[in-house]
């Protein structure tokens, strides 16, 4: 395994799943069917994409407080990621997250596009800030 | 996180299980951005309620209330997702009516005043400057942090719920001077006549800004901004932008210049905002068709001033027998706006007017589904915005334009950029 990817401390225990990296920015309330944890907006770079199971990269955040509760209700539904990066985040993303017992990190670098592509298998370990490639 | 001795207490247990749990998550959330301690809020602003609790949400505070949990601090409610008075005239699922009750039950158990409202800056309580609180919906906290100088981060139904049990929250983010400085300049060189422009602005500066952390400065406003226009422009920043706080020179309370504004740091970029970016942002809304199924007033919910007027331009007239109106405000400003006659002059000519709600959380798909509605024609960027992820299609115009049409039942010709 290698490092491909380091940030600061994030949360959660380490998970292992094949990345889904985005383009564009996430709202749970604005681009995901909340009931299928499917990516929904029109012209979104994954509309028509499952998060579930998925590790799963966006490069930013938008939008509001529905995030909250929202990835316990993924769980819930068994339609939840396995863990979510973020290049920035806000608040309510991780709220939500810890929530739900999701992991989590954030600020990572380089940028992912430069050495991963969705389907690679990775290992994340938030304790220790970084991302293997399997 | 250091923690005080009341704090260390709660997070052994000796409060209870619920504020044990609830300081865990604080201390999680506080740990990933890095807080080294807490503060103490004089209140909460929860947002609550089916739609986006889903049942986990449900189940997660029906656990608090069998854990016997109360709130240390007032804890309001933000908008729901059911008019319980009106939910069958707009035709909401009764399942869902039945669950939001059962919920409203369980958050009254944990002592959560029930206000239903997301304008509570301009119903329930102002807050003073400097002052600390753990606000959710992203309308109110840019408002307390912009407009009055206290200080929230954005915080999630279960980070609000978690404030509420133990009292206080993680000093991170906009709680610390270093994150309120302001980081971009906009210079808005546009006029601003309607509620609806001072969304636009907001959307422009949001998608520009796009970042939680940074913090958006406006200067050179023509006008001095009413409170209803920057709640618009607020609810807009927060809602294109995810941004939390925004600075607008000589209009609120930490930016009586530049200097002050930025805290002694340059900007890191600069932008104009003049009409030609007003008009594109219009264009980004253009009709799908002139016809009008349904014009929509919500997204934050209406002051009493704003339903003066929108009840002064339908007054004598009748919503057209293809299109619906809907208004949503609080039970505060229904009741006022009832006394005064706004009420009636808006239902008198067709429309309604809906308390406690906010009208994209009330399951606009399926509502549209139920009547029929292909599009939604508003004055709030907010609504605009949020709309499309819902499969509706979003036309964004001025009050006026917006009441025209729903009186004529197609947009004005003046008004169609298609």
């Amino acid at each position: 395994m290698s490092v491909v990817l380091t940030g600061p401390k994030g949360f959660g225990p380490d998970v292992e799943a094949d990345i889904l990296l985005s383009r564009d920015s996430f709202s749970i309330r604005y681009d995901m069917d909340r009931e299928t944890g499917v990516i929904s907006r029109r012209g979104h770079a994954l509309e028509g994409r499952s998060l579930a199971g998925k590790i799963v990269y966006f490069p930013a955040v938008q939008g509001g407080v529905a995030a909250g509760w929202a990835f316990l209700a993924l769980v819930h539904r068994g339609v939840a990621p396995a863990a979510v990066i973020f290049g920035r985040t806000n608040p309510v993303m991780i709220q939500g997250l810890v929530l739900a017992g999701i992991p989590a990190m954030h600020r990572v670098a380089p940028d992912p596009f430069s050495v991963l592509k969705s389907g690679d298998r990775v290992r994340m370990s938030p304790a220790r800030g970084l991302v293997e490639i399997v | 996180m250091r923690l005080t001795d009341r704090e260390a207490r709660i997070l052994a247990g000796e409060a209870g299980e619920a504020p044990r749990l609830a300081l865990a998550q604080q201390i999680a959330v506080g740990e990933f951005f890095e807080a080294e301690h807490f503060v103490p809020v004089t209140n909460a602003h929860m947002m609550g309620d089916m739609e986006v609790m889903g049942d986990a949400g449900f189940a997660f505070v029906e656990s608090l209330v069998k854990h016997g949990a109360a709130f240390a601090v007032p804890v309001t409610t933000n908008a729901r997702c059911v008019d319980f008075e009106r939910a069958a005239a707009v035709r909401q699922d009764p399942a869902l009516v039945a669950r939001e009750a059962a919920l409203v039950a369980h958050l009254k158990r944990l002592g959560a005043l029930q206000v239903d409202t997301c304008i509570n800056y301009q119903t329930v309580y102002q807050p003073r400057f400097g002052e600390h609180l753990a606000w959710g919906d992203t309308g109110t906290v840019i408002w307390a942090n912009s407009v009055t100088g206290a200080r929230t981060n954005y915080e999630a139904g279960p980070a609000a719920v978690a404030a509420g049990l133990t009292g206080v929250t993680p000093a991170y983010g906009y709680h610390l001077d270093a994150q309120r400085a302001g980081t971009l300049r906009f210079e808005v060189r546009c006029a601003l006549s309607d509620y609806a422009d001072w969304g636009a602005l907001g959307g422009i500066v949001g998608r520009l800004t796009l970042d939680y952390w940074k913090v958006p400065v406006l200067a050179g406003v023509r006008q001095a901004p009413t409170g209803d226009e920057l709640k618009h422009l607020g609810a807009a920043l927060a809602s294109y932008g995810s941004c939390a706080m925004y600075h607008m020179i000589g209009v609120t309370p930490e930016a009586r210049d530049e200097a002050e504004a930025f805290r002694g740091t340059a900007p890191e970029a600069a932008h104009v905002v003049d009409d030609a970016a007003l008009a594109a942002f219009y264009r980004t809304y253009p009709e799908d068709r002139p016809e009008i199924d349904v014009v929509v007033f919500s997204g934050p919910q209406l002051s009493v001033l704003e339903l003066r007027r929108i009840a002064a331009l339908l007054a004598g007239r009748r919503v057209h027998a293809n299109t619906a109106l809907l208004v949503t405000t609080n039970f505060a400003n229904r009741e006022m706006a009832a006394r005064l006659g706004y009420v009636k002059a808006i239902e008198d000519a067709g429309g309604r007017v809906l308390s406690g709600v906010c009208w994209y959380i009330m399951e606009p798909a399926k509502m549209a589904a139920a009547f029929g509605w292909k599009n939604v024609l508003t004055n709030s960027a907010k609504i605009a915005n949020i709309i499309g992820g819902y499969r509706l299609h979003p036309i964004l115009r001025r009050t006026d334009v917006c009441v025209e049409a729903a009186v004529a039942g197609r947009l004005p010709a003046h008004a169609c950029l298609a």
